[in-house]
Order: C-alpha cells, then structure tokens, then sequence
C-alpha cells in the first residue's frame, strides 16, 4: 500500500473550522494582549515554548504541558481531528496557548489552557477565548472540560458553574483520561460570557501587526532563572 | 520597670501558593531565614521561647499542636512554646505576646512565628474558614463572610464621604507598584488605572468579588510564613546577633463588640483608634510622628479608614490623600510600601509577623530600590482581627 493510502487511513478526518476572529484584551498591568488563533505552521515556536515547562511539577504544568505538546504535534501530523489552538500574544511574545477540538458541530472538547504569564489572568482570558471560538464561532451547544490541577478546576469548574456530568459515564467520557467531565452549556455560557470574556474587535492593525510573528518566552516564572540559550544548549 | 524589647532579626517565604508545602515547613523556613538574619550560631542556647501565630491549622490543615511541631521541626527543644490564635490579627498579637514575655523577664529572647497555608482549599472554602471568626448565629449563619461585610462597609464609606470605585482603583495601583518590588509579594505585578478602572474591559479584567469591591480591592489569598526575633535589648544576648536591634516603642491591643450590627456606627473602627492610642502612648509620639505604615488592607478601603481612626488623616479625608498620592511610596506619608496585604497577600496568621518584618526592614534601609520609604524614623503596623473586633497596633523605632 502506498504511504499516501496509508496516510488517508491513518489521518484524522477534518471538518472545516471557521477561523475565530482575533481580538485585544488590555491586561491589568496595562500591556495590551493579542488573542489570536494559532496557524498550524507555527506549531514549532510552539513547542518550544511549552517544552521548558515539561519538567515543572508545580500546578501540574508537567502534566498540562506535556500534554498540550503532544497535542500541538498530533495537529501538526494530521493525528487530532478539527483541533484548533489559540494563543495569548504581548509584545510580539507567547503568553498562553489554549488548544481544544470541536467533536462534531454540536460538541467542543476543551483540551488544554497553559499561561506562561502569571498574575494577569491570562490563562482565564484565554479560556473564555476557547469557549467563545466553541460556542459562539463554531456554534456548538456545549463543551466538555476536565481539569489536572486544583487551579484548573477552580477556575472553570467552579466559577462556570460547570455541569458535573461523571454520573453519565461512560456515555459522557471526555477524551482525557477517564477523570470526572464536566460541561459548559450555552446555557452557562449565557450566563457567565459578560463577566468571563472580553476583548476589542477588530483587533487593531498595528497590534495584530506585533503578533503576526510568535517569539517563545525567554522568562518562565515557574522555571526561576530560565535562560533559553542555556536551556536549549542543554536539552540539546 | 519593662525591659526594653527590639527585634534583632527577621525572616520570611515569599507568599503565594504553596499549597504544596506542609505548614510547619514554611513556617520553619520563615524561622531559618530570621536566624540566618541574626546571624545566630548557636540557637539553642539563645532561643527562650517560641510563639506561633496561626488561625486555620486545626480546620484547613488538620493540624493543631503546631508550636510543639515548629519547635522539634526547628530542633528548639527544650524552649517553651505557645500557639496564639486571634483570627487575622494572630500575627500581631503574637508578637505582643512575645513582647510581654521580654518586657516581663521571663524570656530574654523569643522566636515568633507566624504562617498559614491557605489555598490547600478552593477560594470560597478559605473564605468560609475566615467566616468563622464572625459571630455564628447572627453573622455566620446569616451567610455573612468578611467580603461581604467589606463590600457593606465600603458602599456605607462611599456614601459618606464620597469615595469612588476609582480611588478604590487608585489604592490598588499603589500597592501593586509597591507589592511589585517586593521580593516577599504574592502578586509581583504592576497594574494600571486605565486597565482596571477606566478602559470598556476593565469590567471582566477586574471583575465584582462582592459589590462594589473588585478584585483589586481585596487581598489574594495566600499562603506564607514570617518570623521575627524578639530581644531583650539589654541582655547580653542582644550582642550575640548580628544587626543592632529595632525596638518596639509601643504596642498596643483593644476589642470591640463581635457583632458589627451592635455598633452604634459601623464605620468607626474603635477598636483600631484605642489600641493605636494604647500604642502612642507608650511610645510617647503622635500620629504627626509616624514616617510610614503598613495598614491591614484586606480591602482596600480599609486602608483609608484604619488611616483615619489612627489618626494620620483626619476623618473623611484619606480619601483625599489618595487622589493626592500622599501614601504613595514618594508621597508625604507613605502607606503599605510592602504592597500591603492586596499585593503581597494575606496568609492569615503570618500577616501581623509579616506587617513587623517589613517595618524593620524599612527601618534598617534593606527595602528594595524603589520602595524603600526615604529615611524613616517610626513605622507603625496595625493588624486587624474578626472586622475589627480584635487589633493590634505596633509601633517600631530606628534607635
């Protein structure tokens, strides 16, 4: 059999997406936080800026990160159907990435929210991103969501109001190993979407501009002392 | 007549989460760093006492008997050691009681350590931890929390005297550029007027936590631990550390009713007024003499209201003084160059040991650039238990 034929067998079947429109949230600090989707050509500055985290226990970023890693490079070979991943970007730097998947036009499968930046709520702004872009974008009438870490069920669990879905198992079974699932509603999303979501669009021109190239971080708070150079002299 | 106390060294974890961490750990990292500070070599033979502040061990934690547990952590044994317990004002009294155990002579040299290691729970189980301390029939089971009387306090304080959610705003981007440069702080970012007060998003940027405090009008809560040690300054031992000492020139302690509701007014804090006046006059000064302080602004209009019942702005008009950016670091009378317990957090029972550890070390010139208080002389903390039904005030002095 030819590797194209095996290829068509091995892939994951695609549906189209629509593109979820970029948008600018001014962070506490005052920074301004381009909030776009992610290109499947730009998975590798996305690697490697999740990589560095793999080896970091604290909140389970090992967990979230090595996860997300696989992820991003199961959607750049073609092994995750209709993935999509958005990206948190200030000063032209990755300061968060989300990934999920739309199971079918109905149903959103939350993956990963990992935020690099702390203190700044980035990683709630970029999940609300990945709601909206599921629900509002793409229009499906609910998503499913597990957490890893205590932050993670704090932050969506409990302040979504999450339907607690573990009783349906295993009908309802999130793609995440088998831990409890939870769901966001429309309805819950109605709810929350004004407190939760927010963002100028169109995002402006020159903003976007600055995001247009991704640049890996070069300071992680969770890792003290990073230094890339040295990191990847090491790793290498 | 009392022995003169001071505080020879200090130490303490930088607060955060660490839920990760056991309580007793970081309390004896706190402990570690103060002896590292004083330089102590041989701790057993200089270490008389050891008092522990702590409010939630024995409900969030499981844990009680926590001197006991610090001491042997610390290898201390055979020193003395107590737990002092006084919802978030167990720092402050903490130290108080050390202090009597100097001014008393019984102890020429006591360890005082405070810690608390909030997010091992969710946001509202520490919430509801703290609730605790309110009356449980007519407060908390009425579903009061501290929040929620912070939010009741600060639209009656609005109503009054005029303040705005933007000077709340205003009071946060102060102790955030404080909390900012402090190695310490829980929450070592800056933020602006524009992104949490002025701009379309700042609604979901800094969102209601309970009407019309934001959150950047209350504290994060935290984990962390500080410690001080506490000396006779006459004593012998006194010579042993390393730094001179700074001394505690008043300190000073009073209660209010545990209801708020049987307050004639519930915006006079008289418990805050009376133990500030317990404090000045042992110290024999006057508000007019106080270089800085660092206040307990577990929200944030606190901060202006403690101010004024200690006497540093007249009533009604702290508010003034923020929109003038008097208690800004390079204002006339700076107020939580720490970043105060909105930035650098608010373990509970560390917060008053904290409060101290940052007076002496303004007092001694070792704040980091940018918010080191200009040559300060005294610096005075006030650490408020229950909703001011229980506070401590500590002045410290450069000798």
């Amino acid at each position: 059999m030819a590797i194209e034929d095996l290829e068509r067998i091995l892939g994951a079947p695609q549906m189209p997406l629509q593109p979820y429109p970029a948008k600018v949230i001014t962070l506490a600090n005052g920074k301004e936080m381009v909030v776009r989707e992610a290109k499947k050509e730009e998975v590798g500055v996305l690697l490697g800026t999740v990589y560095p985290l793999v080896g970091v226990a604290k909140d389970f970023y090992d967990v979230v990160a090595a996860r997300m890693y696989e992820e991003l490079l199961a959607w750049y070979r073609n092994r995750i159907a209709n993935m999509f991943a958005i990206v948190g970007v200030i000063d032209g730097t990755i300061a968060g990435i989300v990934t999920s998947r739309q199971v079918h036009e109905k149903l959103g499968m939350s993956l990963h929210t990992l935020a690099i930046d702390r203190g700044l709520r980035v990683g709630a702004h970029l999940f609300a991103a990945k709601m909206e872009n599921h629900i509002d974008v793409l229009g499906a009438g609910e998503v499913w969501i597990v957490a890893e870490s205590p932050i993670g069920y704090k932050r969506w669990m409990l302040e979504y109001e999450l339907e607690d879905r573990s009783s349906l198992y295993p009908e309802v079974r999130h793609e995440l190993s088998g831990v409890p699932t939870h769901s966001l509603t429309r309805a819950l999303w109605e709810k929350h979407r004004a407190n939760k979501c927010t963002g100028l669009r169109p995002a402006p021109a020159h903003l976007l501009a600055t995001a247009a190239k991704l640049k890996m971080p070069n300071r992680y708070p969770q890792i003290p002392g990073f230094k890339r150079e040295q990191w990847q002299r090491a790793s290498a | 007549m009392a022995a003169r106390v001071g505080i020879a060294a200090t130490g303490q974890i930088k607060f955060g989460n660490l839920s990760e961490y056991d309580l007793v750990d970081i309390m004896a990292y706190a402990a570690t760093e103060a002896m590292e500070d004083g330089g102590i070599v041989e701790k057993h033979s200089i270490i008389d006492q050891v008092i522990v502040a702590n409010m939630g061990g024995g409900i969030i934690n499981h844990q009680t008997g926590i001197a006991s547990s610090l001491v042997s952590r610390l290898n201390l044994e055979p020193a003395s050691a107590e737990l002092v317990e006084n919802g978030p004002a167990s720092g402050a009294s903490a130290v108080k009681v050390g202090w009597m155990a100097i001014a008393s002579g019984l102890a020429d040299v006591v360890l005082v350590v405070g810690g608390e290691t909030m997010r091992k729970v969710t946001g509202w189980a520490a919430t509801d931890f703290v609730a605790t301390l309110l009356h449980p029939e007519a407060e908390y089971n009425m579903g009061l929390t501290l929040p929620a009387f912070g939010a009741m306090f600060t639209r009656l304080y609005m109503e009054r005297y005029g303040l705005t959610e933007r000077d709340l705003a205003l009071i946060a981007v102060k102790d955030h550029e404080n909390g900012a440069k402090n190695k310490f702080a829980h929450v070592e970012e800056t933020c602006t007027i524009e992104a949490i007060h002025d701009n379309a998003n700042a609604h979901v940027v800094n969102n209601y936590v309970a009407e019309p405090l934001r959150l950047y009008s209350v504290c994060p809560v935290s984990d962390g631990a500080a410690a001080v040690i506490l000396v006779n300054m006459d004593s012998p031992k006194a010579q042993q550390f390393r730094k001179p000492p700074i001394r505690i020139a008043g300190i000073g302690s009073a209660t209010d009713t545990h209801c708020v509701h049987n307050r004639k007014d519930p915006l006079a804090l008289a418990a805050v007024r009376v133990s500030a006046e317990r404090a000045y006059a042992m110290a024999g000064l006057r508000p007019a003499d106080i270089s800085f302080a660092e206040l307990h602004d577990a929200f944030v209009t606190l901060e202006m209201a403690i101010s004024e019942e200690v006497g540093l702005f007249p009533r009604g008009k702290a508010v003034d003084a923020v929109r003038r950016g008097d208690t800004r670091i390079d204002g006339c009378l700076p107020i939580s160059p720490s970043g105060g317990l909105k930035a650098k957090g608010h373990p509970v029972g560390a917060t008053g040991v904290s409060q101290v550890v940052e007076l002496v070390r303004q007092l001694r010139g070792e704040a980091e650039p940018g918010r080191q208080v200009k040559d300060p002389r005294y610096g005075m903390a006030v650490n408020f238990g229950g909703f001011a039904n229980n506070v401590v005030t500590i002045i410290c002095a450069r000798e």
